[in-house]
């Protein structure tokens, strides 16, 4: 249901004779909401914002939220759902920011003792705009929230897959959390590079941090360390707890000639014993 | 106290691996029998979702009177399996994978019932007591 072109002009009126007592009621009803949350000048400036966005859309005869003249309205409506949810403000308080609006203007309206049946049918044609306005935002916010998941999540396997060096030609990968085949592929991929990178010979693959090693976490340490191989490094496992152990034998999985280690210590000494037995090649 | 827990993606079977790793302590397993009970409902509850095209995995405490311990049930209704014996075979497998995930997650737990039927789904039930 779109505003006709008289009732967007009566609302461009009405927000515009009213601009500062309407911005006064509506911060205050954001304010109650917020509980001080945000500071009072910060939400008058957001809600003046607001009410100059609704009345230039209105004043350019926008009959609906996907109008042309809306289109700076929407701007500062989805500018507002983003700084709301970056800030971790939750969907519901940012879509009250624009709902309370409609409180605000009924306030207005019952103050000024006039109210005929014209004022009630624009109000409900008022009310019926704020609300598309309010969806849109809601909307807006849900898009900025899975975006910011998304990237969490991206940085998230950025940062639990590092490889440092910790030994002139032996590096380790210590595996944190759940190793699920996205993160299997980025470990793979980081260690066969940083071997190039350093033309290390030797590789430690460090599973302390990793709660259950089943069938599919040993899958993929598996194919690391035949990738690691065929590049020329040997691979050592090492955080084989107890538990874990105990574990890996029931369940089966053999692995073959690939030393193992209790601790990352043992590991980097077999690596060095390793190493300081065969001559240098230089 | 029972929970039911919808398997339907990856991130499920990391949460059904999370409820199960709470019941264990809770219910005073001891390291190793968590962990192993951890492994086989991890290994379970990935089948249900790469075989059987997702299920349900339910948890179950159980008290037999002398023991107590805890009951996963894993059901789904995918294609069922068409040869037990084989399938429970080590190494065999249809997906790629090790070919240990079923065969191992029997010998992790205590009791280990499976009831399968072509075209209607695979229920397994898994029980662990404690020591």
């Amino acid at each position: 249901m779109a505003l006709s072109s008289d009732e967007a002009s009566r609302f461009a009126d009405l927000l515009k004779g009213h601009s500062d007592e309407l911005t006064r009621r509506w911060t205050e009803i954001v304010a109650s909401n917020f509980r001080g949350r945000l500071s009072h000048a910060e939400l008058e400036r957001q809600m003046g914002e607001l009410q100059r966005g609704f009345q230039a859309a209105m004043d350019g005869g926008a009959g609906d939220l996907d109008a042309d003249a809306s289109g700076e309205l929407r701007g500062l409506l989805s500018d507002l759902s983003t700084t709301r949810a970056r800030q971790g403000f939750s969907a519901n308080e940012t879509a009250v920011s624009v709902y309370a609006l409609k409180e605000a203007l009924l306030g207005i309206l019952d103050g000024s003792g006039e109210a005929d049946a014209t004022t009630l049918r624009d109000f409900v044609a008022y009310s019926a705009f704020v609300d598309r306005a309010a969806l849109f935002t809601f909307d807006s916010y849900v898009r900025v929230r899975e975006e910011l998941i998304s990237d969490q999540a991206e940085q998230l396997l950025e940062l639990s897959t590092p490889v440092v060096k910790l030994w002139d030609g032996v590096v380790a990968v210590p595996l944190v959390g759940t190793l699920d085949s996205a993160r299997a592929q980025v470990v793979m991929e980081r260690l066969l590079q940083t071997l190039v990178d350093t033309s290390s010979p030797y590789a430690i693959i460090d599973i302390t941090g990793v709660p259950a090693v089943d069938t599919q976490v040993a899958q993929h340490v598996l194919k690391t360390v035949v990738a690691a191989r065929l590049m020329g490094a040997e691979c050592i496992i090492s955080g084989i707890r107890p538990q874990i152990a105990q574990t890996i034998v029931a369940l089966g999985i053999e692995f073959g000639d690939i030393a193992t280690k209790a601790t990352l210590a043992d590991a980097l000494r077999h690596v060095i014993k390793l190493n300081s037995a065969q001559p240098k090649a230089r | 106290m029972s929970d039911r827990i919808t398997v339907a993606s990856d991130q499920d079977v990391v949460r059904v691996r999370q409820l199960v790793r709470t019941a264990a302590v809770a219910a005073k397993l001891s390291l190793v029998d968590q962990t192993k009970l951890v492994t086989a409902a991890s290994e379970l509850a990935r089948n249900t979702l790469v075989y059987g095209g997702g299920g349900t995995v339910e948890l179950i405490s159980v008290d037999n009177g002398r023991r107590k311990g805890i009951r996963i049930v894993f059901a789904d209704e995918g294609p069922g399996i068409a040869d037990l014996d084989l399938a429970l075979t080590d190494g065999y497998t249809t997906g790629g994978g090790l070919g240990l995930g079923l065969s191992g997650a029997r010998r992790l737990v205590d009791e280990f019932d499976i009831d399968t039927k072509v075209g209607e789904g695979t229920s397994i039930t898994v029980t662990k007591w404690c020591r």
